[in-house]
């Protein structure tokens, strides 16, 4: 069967079952869009700003199993969704990005709209296509949908030439593919199990730190049995947040910059780590010297090679798909006659709850006459049962919602972790509640990151997507200030927004509801009412307390027991 | 500390950009790299000479063997390997030198190439440091210009790199 380039996109799109594909048109990909236009399996969802487009399918893919995919047009189609490429390829989003190119016979002579995007987003995918003949589209496609959701997840970019989509070429869609140069993880070694199983059971101070890798990789219920079994503390990383379910006694908190106390300390002090889809990085151990100078050994499972032993010295590392490999620990260890060491296993404790009376897990001092944002998390949590998907952008809200807001199940805490992407929340936002219809969703946000993408309460309202807006507004942006507070002696430069929109006006204006808070005592009322409108977006200013800082902290460079808490200034 | 590390790459537009790429996003020394195809023209054959602590270079091999167009990855300075390096170098050669430069170049195994009333262009093969003291016996203020290919490796015996 002869179809035009166009027509082999839009069949592999429906081949690989894709229901919502985000994206923004242009010339580059008008023949891509025409037959889009002509077909309703795929739906289409028009963003506003083309990074709008890649964070919705960010949402889409990391609320969901799926692969998210985004269709941009060539030039600054394509720039504009740079940011978004890079949030997912940093935080592992298994996603798809067609992004349409000059014709063929036009590249390298600077054409209208042409930029180099094989080149420009090479650093930050997966892997990248340039399709020069439309009888390569159809294998070029199932190859990006393989490697964007097998092994360690990650954008895959196809850019597609006008000409190409516009050419004919018999379409088949491979029924499998297999790429000689890449052969992602399954099973670990069973010997490295063994051992891994015997380290923990001789353990006397175990500790267990979990990251994204475990949400990604569905390996939720094998990491919580895994938990249980051995009787050791739980740590979540930014990214794993949920992959443990927070209201657990054996759950100590995330960890890190702004972990609980007693996480960081029982990281720091543990004999025995067993890390798991979790990569050491700067955020989560702070100095490496420091974090070596108590001896432990480390066992360390990951789907990425590359992602062990590169800050820290690892005694047993483990490459293996985390769901096969905690299964396989699971079962040596259930089936093997030691227990893990009751009595030591108890004395650890004493001392993990020492640290936890100390650090006190989260806490501030609330206040009647001014709004504190933690507040307004515990509340967004009581409101909504613990139980909603909940988008952040980049900065203290965060933290505050990544701390507060305790999550019980993965999948429903959505940051931009790695790359630190304000603008994400909203987006993200959207495509999260297209593939979750009927779940509630809410962005928390600062007045800061909101205005990064705002021009998509207009997509909201388009689609219909009642999400619940929370903006911690607090007129400055605000982990900038606290580190101008504590590091640059309070000079505040370039942090405090002036001449801030009416935040209520501008919902309304976008054909929203808007709601300005002031006062302590109407957070609660505010948030119930706002969630009681099940088909409104409600954009919630909420004006808190400027000066708050988000505690606790271990600052830049230091060490995890280095930390400040909140009674320390 | 000094590396040689040998790939097999898919012969593909960019392959090679995306190692460069890697090179110079993860801050890694690349102190020479060769690259063409081989018997099986779907692939290349590339041999890059690096530098680093063992961390670094434990790094550097798993990058590589992340990328999707690289076959397979070996540093063949883990074991015993051959390293040859290709050298074109143009001299001075003018009056009583000619035959002292003809000398040099046979006891370094290297062969005229090119000759004109004035100038010999040597071929050279060997490991870089032979290369280095050719250049150093021939002496800087007769070369007139030098061009090294940078070091090419394969494995001793039955070390092999092949899919």
């Amino acid at each position: 069967m002869e179809l035009t380039g166009a027509e082999i996109i839009i069949r592999c799109l429906q081949e690989e079952q894709v229901e919502y594909a985000f994206g923004y048109p242009g010339g580059a990909v008008l023949f891509i869009y025409d037959e889009l236009f002509k077909q309703d399996k795929v739906k289409h969802v028009l963003v506003r700003h083309e990074q709008a487009a890649v964070h919705a399918a960010d949402g889409y893919a990391r609320s969901s199993d799926k692969v998210g995919v985004a269709i941009v047009t060539s030039g600054p189609g394509l720039t504009n969704a740079v940011t978004g490429i890079a949030t997912a390829y940093m935080d592992s989003i298994p996603m798809v990005i067609i992004s349409g190119q000059v014709p063929t016979y036009a590249i390298g002579e600077d054409a209208f709209q042409e930029v180099d995007a094989v080149g420009i987003t090479r650093p930050c995918v997966k892997h990248n296509f340039l399709v020069k003949d439309p009888k390569d589209i159809a294998s070029t496609i199932k190859k990006a949908f393989y490697l964007a959701k097998t092994g360690r997840p990650g954008p895959v970019l196809v850019d597609i030439p006008k000409d190409v989509s516009n050419q004919k070429a018999h379409f088949e869609y491979p029924a499998s593919v297999s790429i000689r140069s890449y052969n992602p993880p399954g099973k670990a070694d069973s010997t490295q199990i063994r051992h891994a199983a015997q380290m923990l059971l001789e353990a006397k101070r175990p500790m267990i730190y979990a990251g994204g890798g475990v949400v990604q990789g569905d390996a939720s219920l094998q990491l919580i049995e895994l938990v249980r079994l051995l009787g050791a503390p739980c740590t979540n990383t930014l990214m794993g947040l949920g992959g443990f379910p927070a209201s657990d006694n054996q759950f100590v908190g995330m960890l890190g910059m702004h972990g609980t106390y007693e996480a960081n300390m029982a990281m720091q002090n543990c004999d025995v780590l067993l890390a798991v889809g979790a990569r050491f990085d700067d955020r989560v151990i702070g100095n490496v010297a420091h974090f070596a100078e108590v001896p432990r050994k480390i066992i360390h499972i990951d789907i990425d090679p590359s992602s062990i032993a590169k800050r820290v010295k690892v005694d047993l590392p483990i490459v293996a798909d985390l769901k096969l490999a905690l299964g396989e620990l699971l079962d040596v260890l259930k089936s093997s006659k030691q227990k893990p060491e009751a009595a030591e296993l108890a004395s650890w404790w004493k001392q993990v709850n020492e640290w936890r009376a100390k650090g006190g897990g989260m806490r501030y001092k609330n206040s009647t006459e001014v709004i504190k944002p933690q507040y307004v998390i515990e509340t967004l949590h009581k409101i909504t049962g613990g139980d909603a998907f909940i988008t952040s952008d980049v900065g203290q809200h965060q933290m505050w919602a990544a701390q507060y807001y305790k999550f019980n199940k993965p999948r429903r805490w959505i940051n931009s972790g790695g790359l630190g992407t304000m603008g994400f929340g909203l987006p993200a936002a959207m495509g999260v509640q297209l593939i979750n219809p009927g779940e509630t969703v809410a962005c928390v946000t600062g007045e800061g990151s909101i205005q990064m993408n705002i021009q998509e309460l207009s997509t909201c309202k388009q689609f219909n997507l009642p999400i619940k807006v929370l903006a911690l507004n607090n007129r400055y942006l605000g982990m900038v200030r606290q580190w101008q507070e504590f590091f640059h002696g309070n000079r505040y430069s370039q942090s405090y927004m002036d001449a801030l929109p009416d935040f209520v006006k501008l919902a309304e204006a976008y054909g929203h509801v808007g709601m300005l808070i002031e006062n302590p005592a109407d957070v609660e009322p505010a948030i119930k009412e706002a969630f009681a409108r099940k088909n409104d977006l409600v954009f919630m200013d909420f004006r808190t307390d400027s000066t708050e800082n988000v505690f606790p902290m271990v600052p830049g460079g230091k060490g995890l027991s280095e930390v400040i808490l909140a009674e320390d200034l | 500390m000094r590396h040689i590390i040998s790939l097999l790459m898919e012969n593909e537009a960019g392959a090679l950009s995306r190692v460069a790429g890697l090179f110079s996003a993860r801050g890694y020394n690349i102190e020479s790299l060769t690259v063409a195809p081989t018997e099986d023209p779907t692939m290349s054959r590339m041999t890059i000479v690096t530098s680093g602590s063992d961390a670094v270079i434990e790094q550097i091999n798993k990058q590589l063997n992340k990328l999707v167009d690289v076959v397979a990855v070996m540093d063949l300075s883990e074991g015993e390997h051959l390293e040859r390096e290709l050298m074109l170098v143009k001299i001075k050669a003018k009056g009583e030198d000619r035959d002292e430069l003809k000398r040099m170049t046979d006891i370094f195994r290297g062969r005229i190439i090119d000759v004109s009333n004035e100038t010999y262009t040597i071929e050279l093969t060997g490991a870089g440091s032979k290369l280095d003291n050719f250049l150093e016996a021939i002496g800087r203020e007769l070369i007139l210009e030098t061009v090294r290919t940078g070091a090419s490796g394969i494995g001793r015996g039955d070390r092999i790199l092949k899919l």
